[in-house]
């Protein structure tokens, strides 16, 4: 890894060199709260005064930009009997990521594992995936993050190149050639003694802001010893059964597939939609036997997905601790919560 | 009238069930039939692949030979019984379209007061109908599929007369709106302190309320495995009063058989 300094304004002009060919996508404020505060959301960026670098978690992840809610894996045309398939990885142009968080760094490297490098790779998700430069920023903890529990407060690799905001410079990891070369067109410097320092006591201090926390010792046994705990049961009843936990997390990648038929009969296509394993059709099989009719038993195989069954394939968890199912959940069900609750046995 | 012969629609070579198909409206505003006329562009296609015999919002011909039969409307009145008691003999599938025909819709609101003449009173002054307790169609005569929504969204409909042409299943939505409001990528309308009842409805209309900022008001009726109890108390932890947590729940009437 290489590092590097450069004063605050020259990050507008790396912004402007990269926005003369490429298209941005960055945290911008999309409106306010009932309390005033700011909602963010990624979009995509022509204008640098636009981008909120200083941005709190935004509402929904990154997500659509390399998993759509909603996508066509393939289109077919219907002539005289007869007809054609056309496949569209829906890559169009290469997508330059201004300013990701570690947790959402994180979420991508999990797919990866998933979605790339699996014995069949998802070339939808592959070739937008390939298709991106991105830029980390470092973030100022909020009291919902536990990142730091799930290992995900900072990002090793899956990115191009991470800034830390050091008050009057940027403080710089390079992890590729193409974020090297990006940064010869800015005026940057060799840091010296003073900033690594500098970074180090910086990342102490945000270290210190962590206020939620997940206990993930022996959480997977722990998970397989409690299968029949109430406390799911207890959950389950809280449950709107709505899916949006699924929708605003940065690693629910399930989906269903659905073929229609142009209503003029010359075309079709299969569609592919992001689901929510809370959903009540989710289990859902041929005959109409659901096997998880339940609330609780969704809900419970939700966790189950994230904290054990990933963790027994790829020896880490599903979940990057950004919070943002148990912000976005109008039933308060969070996930620091509900761990410590099948660990103690009983909701606080 | 006499029926024409179907002419012969094809997909992938193989011939499509053209099935004869009647709209009828009971106590409505006719809106969900207006939605059918909308979008002219689909609407040849959409036509052709059914053979209209009766449809009093476009065409002045009428038959009673049909198969399916498109029912609009709540019941209201003795007469709309024997009219839709008719209905229901002449079609082999039943169809109930629309938030009033499935639920009783708005109208069904009137149910709540005790003095039934001085609603009537209220509504009609001097000039009284014959009208009484509103009822969903499925409470008067068995119904074979509900489309739900006030009104209706043309392209469900599109789509569950395609898939009839192609005998391809029909699914309608069994999860809520939440889904199809995140997947558009709307800030929740609770972070804006407004009361939504998208949670607990019935998707399939593209969240097409919030996606204009005004809360969902459950017009789809509840969704499958709705959790209308602890909704209700998160509204009211919210901080929503029990008339405004109400007045979304029974604006319709879908809810009044979960709640």
């Amino acid at each position: 890894m290489i590092f590097r300094i450069f004063e605050k304004k020259e990050l507008r002009s790396l912004f402007e060199i990269l926005a003369a060919h490429n298209k941005i996508v960055g945290p911008v404020e999309i409106g306010r709260d009932k309390d005033k505060n700011p909602v963010y959301a990624f979009a995509e960026v022509s204008d640098f005064n636009s981008i909120k670098l200083n941005y709190t978690t935004t509402k929904l992840p990154a997500k659509r930009y390399f998993l759509p809610f909603q996508e066509d894996l393939s289109t077919f045309r219907i002539e005289a009997g007869n007809w054609q398939k056309t496949i569209d990885y829906n890559a169009k142009e290469p997508l330059i990521f201004f300013g990701l968080h570690a947790c959402d760094i994180n979420a991508l490297n999990k797919l990866d594992k998933v979605l790339l490098h699996s014995v069949y790779p998802t070339p939808y998700y592959a070739a937008k995936r390939k298709n991106m430069f991105i830029i980390g920023i470092d973030c100022v903890p909020q009291s919902f993050c536990f990142c730091r529990s799930m290992g995900s407060d900072t990002a090793l690799h899956g990115f191009d190149m991470f800034i830390t905001d050091l008050g009057a410079k940027y403080f710089v990891e390079i992890l590729t050639d193409t974020a090297y070369n990006f940064l010869k067109n800015i005026k940057t410097e060799e840091p010296k003694e003073k900033d690594h320092v500098l970074y180090m006591k910086t990342a102490a201090e945000r270290n210190k802001k962590f206020t939620a926390q997940v206990e993930t010792t022996d959480l997977a046994k722990i998970l397989d010893m409690e299968f029949q705990a109430d406390v799911w049961k207890q959950w389950g009843d809280k449950c709107l059964a709505c899916g949006t936990c699924s929708n605003v997390c940065p690693t629910c990648y399930c989906y269903g597939v659905e073929e229609t038929v142009n209503i003029d009969l010359k075309g079709a296509r299969k569609t592919k939609s992001l689901y929510s394993c809370n959903l009540i059709d989710f289990a859902e099989v041929a005959g109409g036997h659901n096997f998880r009719p339940e609330r609780h038993t969704r809900l419970k195989y939700r966790y189950y997905h994230k904290h054990r069954g990933f963790v027994e394939a790829f020896e880490e968890s599903l979940c990057v601790g950004c919070g943002r199912c148990g912000q976005s959940c109008l039933a308060g069900i969070n996930v620091p919560e509900v761990i410590a609750s099948v660990r103690g046995g009983k909701i606080k | 009238m006499k029926t024409k012969e179907p002419e012969a629609k094809t997909y992938l070579g193989v011939p499509l069930y053209r099935p004869k198909v009647a709209f009828f409206e009971f106590s409505s505003c006719e809106g969900c039939q207006l939605q059918l006329v909308n979008n002219e562009s689909t609407l040849l296609d959409f036509l052709s692949l059914v053979e209209v015999v009766n449809f009093r919002e476009a065409m002045t011909e009428k038959s009673d030979d049909y198969t399916i039969a498109f029912v609009e409307g709540s019941i209201t009145r003795g007469d709309e019984v024997e009219r839709l008691k008719k209905i229901r003999k002449n079609a082999k599938i039943l169809v109930a379209m629309g938030s009033c025909a499935c639920f009783g819709g708005v109208n069904q609101l009137k149910n709540r007061f005790k003095n039934f003449d001085w609603v009537k009173k209220q509504v009609y002054g001097k000039h009284p109908i014959d009208s009484g307790l509103v009822r969903a169609v499925e409470d008067v005569v068995p119904v074979d599929l509900r489309i739900y929504g006030c009104p209706i969204k043309k392209e469900e409909v599109e789509k569950i007369v395609l898939h009839v042409a192609l005998g391809k299943s029909i699914d309608i939505p069994k999860h809520p709106v939440c889904m199809e409001c995140k997947a558009n990528e709307n800030i929740c309308l609770f972070d804006l302190g407004e009361p939504c009842l998208g949670p607990i409805t019935r998707a399939g209309c593209d969240s097409w309320c919030p996606n204009n900022r005004a809360g969902c008001w459950g017009c789809r009726g509840p969704a499958e495995d709705a959790n209308v109890e602890y909704m209700k108390k998160i509204m009211k932890e919210k901080g929503f009063s029990e008339q405004t947590i109400m007045e979304r729940l029974d604006c319709f009437g879908g809810f009044k058989k979960v709640k």
